[in-house]
């Protein structure tokens, strides 16, 4: 593909072309502006911002539980992973230890929510070479795994699932049948949608050797998740820092060899697989005790004791204004996000509020490297580029 | 071959560098050290190059405002992780609020070309031999660093919400 530009001296002929930033084909807010040489792209520059929200500022000044839902904000298609990320944060900070029924619950939860992010992904990725039919198919799947996040806390799509401390419920009878059946039923359609591309000619064609990058500069690049494991790097924060009792279970991190779009499609692919597992396993294992830990200054208590014991009256109403103390320091916590390792590095001066939280978000480091991805390429690869990449305009601007 | 851990990272670091070091703390088991900022480049480079250590990944640069530490109210921080021995190391630069140059360590680190671009966008640190330093997130005409503590989030001049009771 490099060998077609060789002549730089045209500089003149190039063709500006304003790809985004309300494209149809970049899923979100993104603009690039490309230098064209006919329909090879010789430039690309990209455009940040037009959806930033200041989460960071903005959670300068709220009480940690007001936090949760700006973290639903940032990768939304994977919500809960980023809930419980920040719940995690939280609980490293004030040293407190959750019981294993409250890991198993938050792991079902994850791994539900990365099956959801992947699904998406990979269908999209489908829909940008043409094949819209896998995308309308396995979107019946993420509306089931949305409904078994409306059965544990109520919402769908930014779900602010969960407390400090541990989940606001247990898991309903009924939600634990959805689960069940969902895991009965979900192989055969992943099967299906496998069928579907995994050996397809056109999506082969389309995607083989699109978008590649090695191994190292992946890495220098700051690649995570995904993305990077598709270069062959086996970086996963669930099996590297194990975080939420993950070392309880058994599963394997796929890697691909070239980097390139279709090793990152055939990498969730196989991680679906493996949240399949991971589930299972802790649907099975689920251990019986509490929800939550004991933490009453930040756990906020069930309705029915606020309204009939003094003592929770006043944790509730302390936790609701943020009176509680946090102690002094500064923590540094990553779990591994739909696209990459989300981290959070939380500054406590003591007071209410964070003195400072940053998000390390994934998709927005290994964005900068997009340039460098689809130079050479043609305009249609770089679309394919993009979606197989996962970024998400939420989590790129915060 | 010892083992690469917070103590033997350490006294690699002491080694090299003891006269630029400030302060080394060890938060949550993730070692911190505070060096002074002209050492930035020099300090990764070491580590990024140490044939044991082998810092290769840059996790987060991000910045942090304290306005009352006088002299040093600006500071970069740095998340670096070796992924061969699963260590992670915190390195703060301070610097003066009047003179917030660093150096870029882009020519290390390609993933910090945007982090810096963020942390110059919030905080105005200026990071030199950055190859396009200008802002990211936010709008281009924009002429202060709303990320520093002298930003309030809302109008410090409405007097409809009186927070007073109620912490900052």
């Amino acid at each position: 593909m490099e060998n077609t530009i060789t002549d730089f001296d045209h500089k003149n002929e190039y063709t500006k072309l304003n790809l985004g930033p309300t494209h149809p084909a970049t899923h979100g807010i993104f603009q690039n502006i490309l230098t064209m040489d006919g329909e090879i792209i010789v430039d690309a520059e990209q455009t940040c911002g037009y959806i930033h929200r200041a989460f960071e500022k903005i959670a300068e000044h709220r009480p940690f539980y007001q936090i949760t839902p700006l973290t639903d904000r940032l990768n939304y298609c994977s919500s809960p992973i980023n809930n419980m990320g920040w719940h995690m944060t939280v609980e490293k900070l004030l040293g407190v230890q959750t019981p294993k029924r409250v890991d198993y619950m938050r792991v079902i939860i994850m791994e539900l929510a990365r099956i959801s992010d992947h699904l998406i992904c990979n269908s999209v990725i489908g829909v940008d070479v043409g094949a819209l039919t896998g995308f309308t198919y396995v979107f019946q799947w993420r509306e089931k795994i949305y409904d078994i996040f409306e059965e544990i806390c109520g919402a769908r799509l930014t779900t602010n699932i969960g407390r400090i401390g541990g989940l606001e419920r247990d898991f309903s009878p009924a939600c634990i049948q959805k689960i069940r059946e969902f895991l009965k039923e979900f192989p055969a359609i992943l099967i299906e949608f496998t069928k579907l591309l995994e050996r397809n000619r056109i999506f082969m064609d389309r995607t083989i050797g699109v978008g590649g990058i090695s191994a190292e500069r992946a890495l220098n690049y700051g690649f995570t998740g995904p993305n990077l494991r598709a270069t062959g790097v086996d970086y996963d924060v669930r099996a590297m820092n194990p975080y939420c009792s993950y070392n309880d279970f058994d599963f394997i991190i796929p890697v691909g060899i070239n980097g390139d779009t279709y090793d990152r499609f055939m990498v969730r692919q196989q991680e679906m697989w493996e949240s399949h597992k991971i589930i299972t396993q802790a649907l099975e294992n689920l251990p019986e005790g509490k929800y939550f830990a004991e933490v009453p200054q930040f756990y906020l208590p069930p309705k029915e004791e606020v309204y009939n014991n003094m003592e929770a009256l006043i944790w509730h109403f302390k936790i609701v204004m943020g009176e509680a103390d946090v102690p002094l320091g500064e923590v540094y916590h990553s779990v591994e996000g739909g696209n990459g390792e989300l981290g959070f590095y939380l500054v406590s001066d003591g007071g209410r509020a964070a003195y400072r939280l940053h998000f390390r978000r994934p998709s927005f480091i290994y964005y900068q490297a997009y340039t460098e991805m689809i130079k050479g390429s043609t305009l249609s690869d770089a679309i394919v580029t993009l979606s197989s990449m996962n970024v998400i305009a939420g989590e790129l601007d915060a | 071959m010892s083992e690469v851990n917070n103590a033997f990272l350490l006294n690699e670091l002491q080694e090299q560098f003891s006269a630029n070091i400030v302060s080394v703390e060890e938060p949550y088991g993730m070692l911190t050290i505070e060096i002074n900022k002209d050492i930035n480049l020099e300090l990764i480079t070491f580590l990024n190059k140490h044939p044991q250590i082998q810092m290769q990944f840059l996790t987060d640069v991000c910045g942090i405002h304290h306005p009352e530490l006088k002299g040093k109210e600006l500071a970069v921080i740095y998340h670096l992780h070796s992924l061969v021995n699963n260590i992670r190391l915190r390195i703060k630069c301070h610097m003066p609020i009047d003179a917030p140059q660093i150096n870029s360590i882009t020519s290390i680190y390609s993933a910090a070309n945007w982090q810096e671009r963020e942390t110059f966008d919030f905080f105005g640190i200026e990071f030199m031999g950055h190859p396009n330093l200008k802002r990211i997130l936010n709008v281009d005409e924009m002429d202060y660093f709303p990320m520093r503590k002298e930003f309030p989030l809302e109008d410090p001049t409405r007097t409809d919400k009186n927070d007073n009771y109620f912490g900052r």
